[in-house]
């Protein structure tokens, strides 16, 4: 009874603080700008569905895709058991799904091929972190925490997976010796292997079988309650990101009505705007971009495959996709918690351009979109790039001097370089 | 030339409407490497039989730079003053030289009152290839030749058109090789989002530099481009690796004219 108390209390506690902080990137993500991304759903679902259910963008590299691919499906079906394990603890019954026989055997069996599976891809992946240094786990945003946090998850996942199986052995080795309470219920293609190296004691036995239910238990709800602070968050947040993502040729990028409102007005003085929205061109803090670009921060699992081929940072400049996506998660976490402390009109002087993301990084990106056909989520990192050029050029002014030049060639000559329109023609004489 | 463009005016004034618009762009008009292409196309257009017309001195700038550098209001403007002209013509389809005027009309016009059936001209190539109304006859032989495809970002990431230029260039009986970044995986030139017009930022390596080293690994004899942009990088490229003698980077209306002995 009072072990059912315990694990009421702690379920209802993890579920509580996760709830907690999921509203509060909620309302983050809400302090973005307005954009229409409810249309079309038919076709959104359809890319949710082939993109974050179907994974179609990892098959690009078949080797991540493969080790992540059971990684997730582990994931989603192993959960099916912990629907078991809720049941059990609340009602302190043991197994309560064994009634369903063949079916029982089947599920636990697979579970534990699964939990395998995901145990060996992450002993794969924290190889390939740490000791193959990949290219695409470096770079300077990966110090510290970011390396960490990838580190702590992996590690997790195989706490998780191996508490999983010997409980699975301890109890199987219970189910034999006609230990009461442990029913016979279950396949154990996996865990029969660790039998032969658990105690043969029937307390010793019990004591490592409960002690593993309950660390995979609290395990997971610790893991819940870690995903708002961590990059893991895209296993929730992959979903609405790829339902909510670009539909429209990625060449395209958007008008801003604002301009069109005051470009129409002069080019016609009898004009008059219908709706005239006060506020800034582009984006000078995280405030000041969609909703979409702050969801799609928070959906960033930092994996690389942007920055790995950003033409630019292929060369050795400055800019990082990745690094966008991460200052801004970081800056508008900040804002967040100046919220929590300080209240809604606090200002910390502080904003994305400049005091996370530099000058000399928004002027690397030659907009080729090959961050956004790459990310496995449909993250759009060119989107905060160019809303923090439309604020450097149109309320600052400051834009390196060719470009300035560039400028004044297409005001004057309505053209990019400095000819003159009435040449415009001439390449019609020549043969 | 041998024979004149029209022009829109020219065209109205004797009460008629082409079939086509031809959009040459800043770069075709007063680039000299890409006016050659301008020339090109034009003779695809003549040798074809289109009816077609340019604007000549009333074109302008699409806004591309301008909006890819963040000056949106720039952009409009020239927008909005372009939409003009081409409602005034009753422009109904047009063809274009440049990815980058490509995507700007074709995604970016129509929001701002300016909507029009929009096709680069590899596209036209294609279309005129399907119809039987453009061979690889009668010109120069690319037959066994080994030649690979850059794909310029606004035409292939950009707007999904991978397979019209490939087309283009299958009808010639070339050894058609891809570099190892292609298609939708494909490397910048360089010039994008108005890279073109100012020096790189500090790193190790020039991006044209880095595409130049990929293509000449496969060892072609013709790089082809369907970007006047990603001409002036390319050529830049094989230039600076003294390569130019044994590589040629051609855009594929050129490779079109030259096979058809235009």
């Amino acid at each position: 009874m009072v072990a059912q108390i315990i694990f009421l209390v702690l379920t209802l506690a993890a579920i509580a603080l996760f709830t907690v902080n999921l509203r509060k990137i909620i309302r983050n993500i809400r302090l973005g700008k307005p954009v229409n991304r409810q249309d079309q759903p038919q076709k959104r679902l359809l890319t949710m569905l082939r993109v974050a259910f179907g994974q179609s963008k990892m098959v690009v590299r078949p080797i991540p895709a493969f080790l992540h691919f059971f990684v997730y499906i582990g994931f989603v079906i192993i959960n099916i058991e912990v629907l078991e394990i809720m049941i059990d603890g609340l009602f302190g019954t043991h197994r309560i799904f064994n009634g369903l026989g063949g079916l029982y055997n089947f599920l636990i069996g697979s579970f534990e091929i699964l939990a395998f599976t995901v145990w060996v891809s992450c002993a794969i992946f924290l190889v390939r972190r740490n000791i193959l240094k990949i290219k695409r786990f470096s770079g300077v945003e990966m110090k510290s925490w970011p390396k960490s946090d990838a580190n702590y998850i992996l590690i997790t996942e195989i706490l998780l997976m191996s508490a999983f199986l010997f409980m699975n052995a301890a109890d199987a080795k219970l189910q034999v010796m006609g230990a009461s309470h442990y029913v016979t219920a279950g396949a154990f293609p996996v865990s029969q292997y660790l039998m032969n190296i658990l105690p043969a004691s029937e307390s010793a036995l019990i004591m490592i079988e409960r002690s593993c239910w309950w660390f995979h238990i609290i395990g997971i709800l610790a893991f819940l309650n870690y995903l708002p602070y961590s990059k893991h968050f895209h296993i929730l947040f992959a979903f609405p990101n790829t339902y909510f993502s670009n539909l429209e040729p990625k060449g395209e990028f958007t008008n801003m009505a604002s301009v069109t409102n005051e470009v129409k007005a002069m080019l016609d003085p009898s004009f008059i705007p219908a709706e005239t929205e006060a506020g800034k061109f582009g984006a000078k803090d995280v405030t000041d971009l969609s909703w979409v670009n702050l969801m799609n921060a928070y959906t960033c699992t930092e994996c690389g495959r942007c920055t790995s081929v950003c033409p630019a940072n292929i060369t050795g400049k400055l800019l990082s996709p990745r690094k966008i996506m991460m200052d801004t998660r970081d800056r508008i976490t900040e804002v967040g918690q100046n919220i929590d402390k300080h209240g809604a009109e606090h200002q910390d002087g502080k904003s994305l351009l400049d005091d996370y993301i530099s000058r000399e990084e928004i002027w690397a990106c030659t907009s080729c979109n090959a961050c956004v056909e790459a990310c496995p989520v449909n993250i759009d990192p060119l989107q905060i790039i160019m809303e923090l050029r439309r604020f450097a050029v149109m309320e600052e002014s400051q834009a390196p001097g060719s470009i300035n030049a560039m400028l004044g060639n297409i005001e004057n000559n309505q053209a990019p370089w400095k000819y003159s329109p009435a040449d415009r023609f001439n390449w019609a004489q020549e043969s | 030339m041998e024979f004149k463009v029209p022009t829109m005016a020219e065209l109205m004034a004797a009460g008629e409407e082409p079939e086509i618009l031809f959009w040459v762009g800043c770069a075709g008009s007063y680039d000299e490497r890409a006016q050659k292409i301008t020339r090109d196309i034009c003779k695809i257009l003549h040798h074809v039989g289109i009816k077609y017309a340019v604007l000549g001195t009333e074109e302008s700038c699409t806004g591309d730079p301008a909006k890819r550098a963040g000056n949106e209001f720039l952009f409009q403007m020239q927008a909005m003053a372009n939409i003009e002209v081409l409602n005034a013509y009753n422009v109904k389809k047009i063809v274009t030289g440049c990815p980058h005027c490509f995507n700007t009309i074709k995604n970016e016009y129509p929001g701002l009152g300016g909507a029009y059936e929009v096709i680069h001209h590899t596209q036209l190539i294609q279309d005129l290839i399907n119809e039987g109304k453009l061979k690889a006859e009668g010109g120069e032989s690319f037959k066994g030749k080994k030649i690979t495809y850059h794909d310029p970002c606004y035409l292939g990431r950009g707007n999904g058109i991978y397979e019209a230029p490939r087309k283009a260039l299958e009808v010639l009986d070339a050894q058609l090789v891809e570099m190892k970044r292609c298609k939708s995986n494909g490397l910048c030139c360089g010039a994008g989002g108005a890279q073109m017009f100012k020096e790189p930022e500090k790193g190790n390596k020039d991006i044209n530099v880095e595409r130049i080293d990929e293509a000449l690994e496969i060892g072609p004899q013709v790089i082809a481009a369907g970007c006047p942009f990603c001409m002036t990088m390319l050529s830049d490229g094989v230039k600076l690796k003294d390569k130019e003698q044994e590589v040629k980077v051609l855009d594929i209306a050129e490779i079109t004219a030259r096979a058809n002995g235009l």
